[in-house]
């Protein structure tokens, strides 16, 4: 693994030692056909933080999320869930806890978005305790925390893309788990979604203290809405920390191969990353506001 | 502050939050207690689906080469019937006509199944491998075992159905052991389950061309799908299959729901995935299996009706009981016609695929002129 300086290996807040790291790979190795893309990973996640995880395309960012939420079995290692092993736990059980957004996801055409949502409450029933009226208000809540009480109705295939994303979301939503996995959630969204979905998970994570882990390519989106980022490269992690200490011109360029500048968002602070000119773009325009 | 206190903090906000959000939400949407197993548009459709069988097997029984009025036939159903005519409705008619509702029943369901688990109109129970390997043990049992067609016949009564079974069952266990890989997909299990079909049906059509010809016109007889070999022997394997897997899919419904919207999706709300595909795939090689022995491979059931009741419903999948009734219906109707509007007997299979497919193609003209619009 190698390593870059300002590597931040401990937790952002030490006095949570008492309790265990809400996720935690140990020793994690994922990838497909027995083919490693991270190896002997050591990761913990604290409760009530966003972390999101970046890296170039192939890197394994949606791989590791996947395997912290049980979907891709580890080739060695093991992924920990408030500190028992995820996959020696009940599906059902580990699903009231941990809510996961695949890339992309799809829902046959006829499914409303209540259909859709509905679908969160499963890991809270049974044969014992089929459909309450409990579970009818957590549904409509989550729509309703979406936005999407008014097309509640609606075909999911009849929405817009933002819509569809924010349905998903609330499904997630339904689900009432502590800790929420989210693999770009904010794709094929152009940039206002992109902020409706990142600020919506900002909200849930401040307002229910929710843990969220997610995967994102726009590094400037996930500098402004995350606590923590984890940089991947070349099977390991290579910058994990806050977005000021991780976000810097070596890491994007040993990672991304990106030649970059970090500047501070005129708006928020938070680091925003603006790739150098080369020759192809260097208008009057871009020459000019470079040298501010 | 510590990320605990926070978090007990929020917590506590959170509690009073909830409840007043739920009561401000609770007029939006209403849900009902049942949840979304309430569909009106469905119930009221199964409701005419099943008023539709029940009367076409009064039909049924009724329409024959003798005409028995239906009063009389309904009297003979429950029982109350005396003479020649009860004669014929209990012995002669009635196990045909039960055998062709739950024929259609059991491979509608058996589709739906399919359908919804494949995530695929296509996925049909043939894709499981289930109808080439009963139509290689019937085949084989007409063909090696059973000698001149003549003497084969009076054997073939039980040896055929067993035949199909054990053929449906192994070929459908090959299909799964090599999807095998970690858990089966359902991709997988599709692409393997044609790879193996087109095998068996490989060593049909050999079984076929090698038989002498009485043979192989009796196993080209089955192969098509016919009622006209049943009796009540073959009415209780089926009637037993369907009472046991019938409610169980019925069970599995919210898994299946579940199910559509992916495997990550699936397993991210607490569906134990595996178990679940391993029980619908064997609900549904046992249903088709039962199906197909007692009447051969009938034509386009599993396929067609699923999908017309689907497009009826407007759901999002098939729903199974109105599967159910529309394929006891198509079945019936189809059987019907077979034996009455023809001076010849055709056999069902022929006859459901000839209505059945028309039909599929009308509503899929009929749906995209209303999304046009």
């Amino acid at each position: 693994m190698t390593t870059l300086h300002d590597t931040t290996t401990t937790a952002p807040h030490d006095s949570a030692v008492a309790t265990p790291p809400v996720l935690e790979a140990r020793g994690l190795s994922v990838g497909y056909d027995r083919r490693a893309v991270l190896s002997d990973l050591d990761l913990r996640i604290e409760r009530g933080t966003v972390t999101t995880f970046l890296g170039a395309n192939g890197c394994g960012k949606s791989t590791l999320l996947k395997a912290f939420g049980r979907v891709l079995k580890p080739i060695a290692g093991e992924v920990h869930l408030d500190g028992v092993p995820i996959r020696k736990e009940p599906n059902r059980a580990v699903a009231r806890k941990l809510a996961i957004l695949p890339q992309s996801p799809a829902a046959p055409a006829g499914t409303s978005v209540l259909d859709l949502v509905m679908r969160g409450r499963n890991p809270h029933q049974s044969w014992a305790r089929p459909w309450t009226a409990e579970d009818a208000g957590v549904a409509e809540e989550a729509i309703a925390a979406t936005g999407l009480t008014e097309v509640a109705h609606r075909d999911v295939a009849s929405l817009s893309g933002g819509q569809r994303q924010r349905a998903w979301i609330a499904l997630v939503l339904a689900q009432r788990a502590d800790t929420l996995l989210l693999d770009e959630p904010t794709t094929y969204l152009d940039l206002a979604h992109q902020l409706d979905v990142l600020r919506l998970v900002r909200r849930i994570n401040r307002d229910q203290g929710s843990t969220v882990v997610m995967v994102l390519h726009d590094l400037s989106l996930a500098a402004r809405y995350s606590d923590r980022l984890v940089v991947l490269h070349d099977g390991g992690v290579v910058a994990d920390g806050s977005p000021v200490d991780v976000l810097t011109p070596e890491v994007l360029q040993s990672a991304f191969g990106l030649h970059a500048r970090v500047v501070p968002d005129p708006v928020t602070g938070a680091p925003m990353v603006v790739p150098e000119a080369d020759e192809h773009d260097v208008s009057g325009l871009a020459a000019d506001a470079n040298l501010g | 502050m510590s990320a605990v206190d926070t978090a007990r903090a929020v917590d506590t906000a959170r509690a009073a939050d909830t409840a007043d959000t739920v009561r401000a939400t609770r007029k939006g949407i209403s849900i009902g207690p049942v949840g979304l197993a309430w569909r009106p548009r469905v119930f009221w459709l199964t409701i005419a689906a099943v008023a539709a069988a029940l009367l076409l097997v009064v039909l049924g029984v009724a329409i024959g080469s003798t005409w028995i009025a239906p009063g009389t036939v309904v009297r003979s159903l429950l029982g109350l019937g005396t003479g020649p005519d009860a004669f014929i409705v209990q012995t002669l008619r009635l196990p045909r006509v039960l055998t062709g509702a739950l024929v259609g029943l059991t491979l509608a369901v058996a589709g739906a199944l399919t359908q919804t688990f494949t995530r695929n109109p296509l996925g049909t129970p043939d894709i499981i491998g289930v109808t080439s390997g009963a139509s290689v043990g019937a085949v084989a049992a007409v063909v090696i075992g059973g000698g001149t067609y003549a003497v084969g016949a009076v054997v073939l009564g039980s040896r055929i159905p067993v035949a199909a079974t054990i053929g449906a069952l192994i070929a459908a266990a090959v299909v799964y052991g090599l999807g095998w890989r970690g858990g089966v997909q359902s991709y997988r299990l599709v692409l393997v389950g044609i790879g193996v079909s087109a095998t068996l049906d490989a060593v049909t059509s050999y079984l076929l061309v090698r038989a002498q010809i009485t043979q192989a016109a009796a196993a080209s007889q089955w192969l098509v799908g016919s009622l006209s070999s049943t009796s009540w022997a073959s009415v209780w394997p089926l009637l037993i299959v369907a009472a046991v897997a019938v409610p169980v899919a019925l069970a599995t419904s919210a898994s299946l729901g579940i199910g559509q919207l992916g495997d990550e999706v699936a397993v991210g709300v607490g569906l134990a995935i595996q178990r679940h595909r391993l029980l619908v795939i064997a609900l549904a090689v046992v249903l088709t299996a039962a199906a197909v022995a007692a009447a051969g491979p009938v034509g386009f059931v599993a396929f067609v009706v699923p999908q017309i009741a689907l497009r009826l419903a407007g759901t999002n999948r098939p729903p199974l009981l109105l599967s159910a009734a529309l394929g006891a219906v198509l079945v019936l109707a189809a059987d019907l016609l077979a034996r009455s509007a023809f001076p010849w007997q055709v056999p069902v299979g022929i006859v459901t695929t000839v209505i059945g497919a028309p039909y599929l193609i009308w509503l899929l003209i009929r749906h995209r002129k209303e999304m046009s619009r």
